[in-house]
């Protein structure tokens, strides 16, 4: 009894630490998640995004053909390099958030930001309905049936963009269909930054 | 009872079935046995980047069968395993990787456990040496022992 009774009265500080840190962590990992599920609501936090492997290097080569059956011309990866910002934008006709992508980049065309596609794992004659349907903001389009520029340019899925400086260095990548408010928060300082 | 008794037989059952990966397909695999199995062992260090908690051999995502494809053409063509990691390390970054390397961004990953085992221990080292300094009882006083020594000597 007088032992214990010793102890507690020599120790309080201790005691009190060990009461009080569970309590603290317990409150600190609240407040991380509370900040986390923010973020997640207004956009500024996305646990499953990946920063692309390839900003600040050059864009992947390829050699991809032009869509079967529509006038767009295609390019080669030199077309990328050639001054001036390029967005490349991976898209299918199967895929539905590039449909909700699509006004922006159309305004972006029309713009004249210089706007290159990759038609992504699709069927020429749906790509062209598509375009018909929706219209066609791409300068130049190639078709990647077999998805392998997609892989070369770590893709995980459509629609996805990269923005190229002039000289062909990856700068941004959005995975994801690019919202009107993506654009005006996130590319167009990028735009003017590469211009 | 019944219900107890299938769990019984259930989970010990789950534990030995083994993982059924998502090459069962005999059109994917290679000819080769060895290659096959090299190939296998390559996706398995692979992220799949759609279901991210899924390796390229267990999932059924496009983007992993087209992965795994380019894999096992690798494979076949002969290259060393750590180049055909290396090359999808390359374009996908850190995160395909499903054991991380070692690198400045993920130091705090792989340092997380040692510090909290380093600090649990550390804790636990000064509890026990300042509940060793308290440790026993004060001796007696004089005053105590002489107390002491008058109720032993009462009957």
């Amino acid at each position: 009894m007088e032992e214990t009774g010793a102890g507690k009265s020599r120790a309080p500080l201790g005691r009190r630490v060990l009461l009080w840190a569970p309590l603290g962590l317990a409150a600190g990992a609240g407040v991380g998640f509370w900040a986390m599920l923010r973020g997640m609501r207004d956009g500024s936090y996305d646990p499953r995004g990946v920063p692309s492997a390839l900003l600040g290097k050059p864009a992947p080569g390829f050699a991809l053909p032009a869509v079967q059956g529509l006038s767009t011309p295609g390019f080669g990866p030199e077309a990328l390099a050639a001054g001036g910002p390029v967005l490349l934008n991976f898209w299918a006709s199967w895929c539905v958030p590039c449909v909700v992508e699509h006004p922006q980049l159309m305004a972006l065309q029309r713009r004249g930001v210089k706007l290159f596609g990759v038609n992504y794992k699709d069927k020429p004659a749906d790509a062209a309905r598509f375009l018909a349907q929706h219209g066609n903001p791409f300068g130049a389009l190639v078709a990647d049936a077999e998805g392998r520029a997609g892989i070369d340019y770590g893709l995980y899925g459509v629609p996805e963009t990269y923005l190229l400086d002039g000289r062909g260095i990856v700068r941004w990548r959005w995975a994801g269909p690019m919202m009107p408010d993506t654009v005006s928060a996130e590319l167009e300082p990028l735009l003017r930054r590469y211009a | 009872m019944r219900a107890a008794l299938f769990a019984m037989l259930l989970v010990p059952g789950l534990a030995l079935a083994s993982p059924a990966w998502a090459v069962g397909r005999p059109a994917e695999m290679l000819p080769d046995p060895a290659a096959e199995a090299r190939a296998q062992e390559i996706g398995r260090e692979l992220r799949c980047m759609v279901c991210q908690n899924q390796s390229i051999e267990d999932s059924e995502a496009d983007l992993a069968r087209d992965l795994r494809r380019l894999v096992r053409e690798r494979v076949a063509a002969g290259e060393p395993s750590e180049k055909v990691i290396e090359g999808i390390h390359a374009r996908y970054g850190d995160f395909v990787l499903l054991r991380p390397p070692l690198n400045l961004v993920t130091a705090p990953l792989w340092a997380l456990p040692v510090l909290v085992l380093g600090g649990a221990g550390l804790a636990l080292f000064l509890m026990r040496r300042r509940s060793a300094v308290r440790g026993g009882p004060a001796p007696l006083t004089e005053a105590e022992r002489a107390r002491l020594a008058a109720l032993e000597n009462d009957p």
